[in-house]
């Protein structure tokens, strides 16, 4: 071969000779970005939490100081409201897993594979039907004279109106498809087999879920429970939509950054969920379960 | 498994459904219920509030916004994102864990995080004024992750072997890209910039924190107009759109990935 190559062809030589050159060029743009960006704006945020604003002006002030973390820590409404949010992220959570795991169970395991992609379709649907609009159902839905106190009251019940439990129920809602998924995903790598040995050892139905299928889905749940317990963290529209007067460490950081205009304490509440979460992934990262996203 | 076990299964499997989908039902019949107060069961029938909603200005302009953010921040995204997934499905090396940590924390962190960190990070420190252009930048930021887990899971289920193929057969890395690699991952970026897209387009908490004032996506326009009273039933078959619109990413979505995406959360 003594032809000259061409250009793209002495090009593709040279970079296939350099791997790490080509990784270099591959990361650079997404590290610059989600770098830059993402993390810059994560870090100025965590310093803006030490500032305070201007009682006159409104303006940001550099000055140093805990203040703002004294008020969260100190003032019982800040950590009602903290409990509240944890309590209630905790609660969706614990709900869509028990709804989620017999579902995705049947899916994974019952369902035909033809039946399989028809009900991973029928989850993700809703998924993607605007957040604003489920939302919005359920405010109908739980009205005075909406569907749910329609259906109850020939029971002589009424439905809960709005407030904390409108609130649970609506995020669960929300967030039911982000919890059936990762499960599917997980049940449908279980091999059968194990079940089936599981089986032919003596083990009860109830003996092969505990000590064989729910150690081995486990990851799969707490990679679903990442979705609906961040989530509902960080909600402020549910609350707004159904929560009736109850309020959540998002409408905190909303009401401080819109009517207040103290981006400063906004920032030092939004740190609550940031710090709940990283401390919740750390522990998370051993069971496996990022790699379940 | 017992008889008994199955039946509660299937059953916990069709009341589940029953469930999720209700509410997206009442929707849609209220978008024809003539009673604006959308009492339940529903009483009489009319077009009235559809023929009303198609000539909203608003709405029509907020739909405009709307598509023109996911657009872009899809576009960014699938660069983006497709750079990452080829890094570190073909790559080991060091950080790698960290790396694949930070294209999940902007939707593994709560949104409203995400939203007042760029607002911060826009106004305060580099002091720009909030425009369409912030909202794009927002949402590139949490869209990468799935256009990345679409990309990642089609790299991995491809392997090495057909590139390998094409080098030993003489091709050069610009021709193997362009002749294999690239048709094969065709689908998955589509199913990625569509599942993308229609995150973007249904994302309202970041959107209000990084969106200027005076603009309007449509979820915005949605939320601003839920509890004005002579607007609902406006709003009502707005919301019965997006609900018919949105089964169409999500079915092509999954159609085109052959089942990759189906594995993912958010995504």
């Amino acid at each position: 071969m003594t032809a000259v190559s061409p250009p793209s062809r002495r090009a593709s030589a040279f970079f296939f000779r350099k791997p790490k050159l080509r990784l270099g060029i591959l990361l650079s743009a997404p590290l610059l970005w989600l770098g830059l960006a993402y993390l810059g704006a994560l870090a100025a945020l965590f310093i803006t939490a030490f500032w305070s604003t201007d009682v006159f002006t409104g303006k940001v002030v550099t000055d140093w100081s805990f203040d703002n973390f004294v008020t969260l820590f100190t003032d019982s409404v800040y950590r009602t409201i903290t409990l509240r949010t944890v309590g209630i992220a905790l609660l969706v959570t614990v709900i869509d897993a028990v709804i989620a795991f017999p579902m995705a169970f049947a899916m994974a395991k019952l369902a035909s594979p033809k039946a399989q992609r028809i009900l991973v379709i029928a989850v993700m649907t809703p998924l993607w039907a605007s957040y604003l609009v489920k939302a919005y159902a359920w405010r109908t839905l739980l009205s005075g004279n909406g569907a749910i106190s329609w259906l109850l009251s020939p029971f002589g019940l009424s439905g809960p109106g709005y407030g904390v439990a409108a609130t649970v129920i609506t995020l669960s809602y929300l967030w039911l498809p982000y919890m059936i998924l990762p499960i599917y995903a997980g049940l449908e790598r279980l091999p059968d087999s194990l079940v089936d040995a599981s089986g032919d050892l003596g083990a009860r139905s109830f003996r092969t879920f505990r000590s064989v299928i729910l150690p081995l889905a486990f990851p799969a749940i707490v990679a679903g429970s990442i979705f609906t317990f961040s989530l509902s963290l960080g909600d402020y529209i549910a609350v707004k939509i159904v929560g009736g007067t109850s309020q959540m460490l998002g409408n905190v950081v909303y009401d401080n950054i819109g009517a207040a205009n103290n981006l400063p304490f906004a920032a030092t509440v939004a740190i609550v969920p940031v710090v709940i979460m990283l401390v919740y992934l750390a522990v998370v990262r051993r069971t496996g379960a990022l790699n379940n996203l | 498994m017992s008889k008994t076990g199955r039946v509660v299964l299937w059953t916990a499997l069709g009341v589940g459904f029953a469930v999720i989908y209700f509410p997206l039902l009442v929707v849609l019949l209220n978008s024809v219920n003539s009673d604006t107060t959308f009492g339940w069961p529903p009483k009489s029938f009319t077009l009235e509030w559809w023929g009303r909603a198609v000539t909203n200005a608003g709405a029509l302009h907020a739909l405009w916004t709307s598509i023109e953010a996911g657009v872009a921040a899809t576009a960014i995204a699938l660069v983006l994102g497709t750079m990452a997934a080829f890094a570190l499905q073909r790559y080991r090396f060091f950080g790698r864990d960290s790396i694949s940590l930070l294209i999940i924390l902007p939707i593994a962190l709560p949104g409203i995080v995400t939203g007042i960190a760029l607002n911060n990070a826009f106004r305060t420190i580099l002091g720009i004024d909030l425009g369409l252009l912030t909202a794009i930048i927002a949402h590139a930021t949490f869209c990468i992750v799935v256009v990345f887990n679409n990309v990642v899971a089609r790299l991995r289920r491809m392997g090495g072997n057909l590139e390998e193929a094409s080098m030993d057969l003489g091709a050069d890395g610009i021709t193997t890209f362009r002749l294999v690699t690239f048709p094969m991952l065709r689908s998955a970026l589509l199913a990625g910039g569509l599942l993308a897209f229609a995150l973007s387009f249904d994302e309202i908490i970041v959107t209000t924190f990084t969106l200027g004032t005076g603009m309007e996506t449509l979820p915005i326009w949605i939320y601003d107009n839920l509890f004005r009273p002579n607007q609902a039933p406006v709003v009502n078959v707005v919301a019965a759109v997006l609900i018919i619109v949105s089964t169409v990413p999500v079915y092509f979505a999954q159609k085109l990935s052959g089942g990759d995406s189906s594995s993912g959360g958010r995504i």
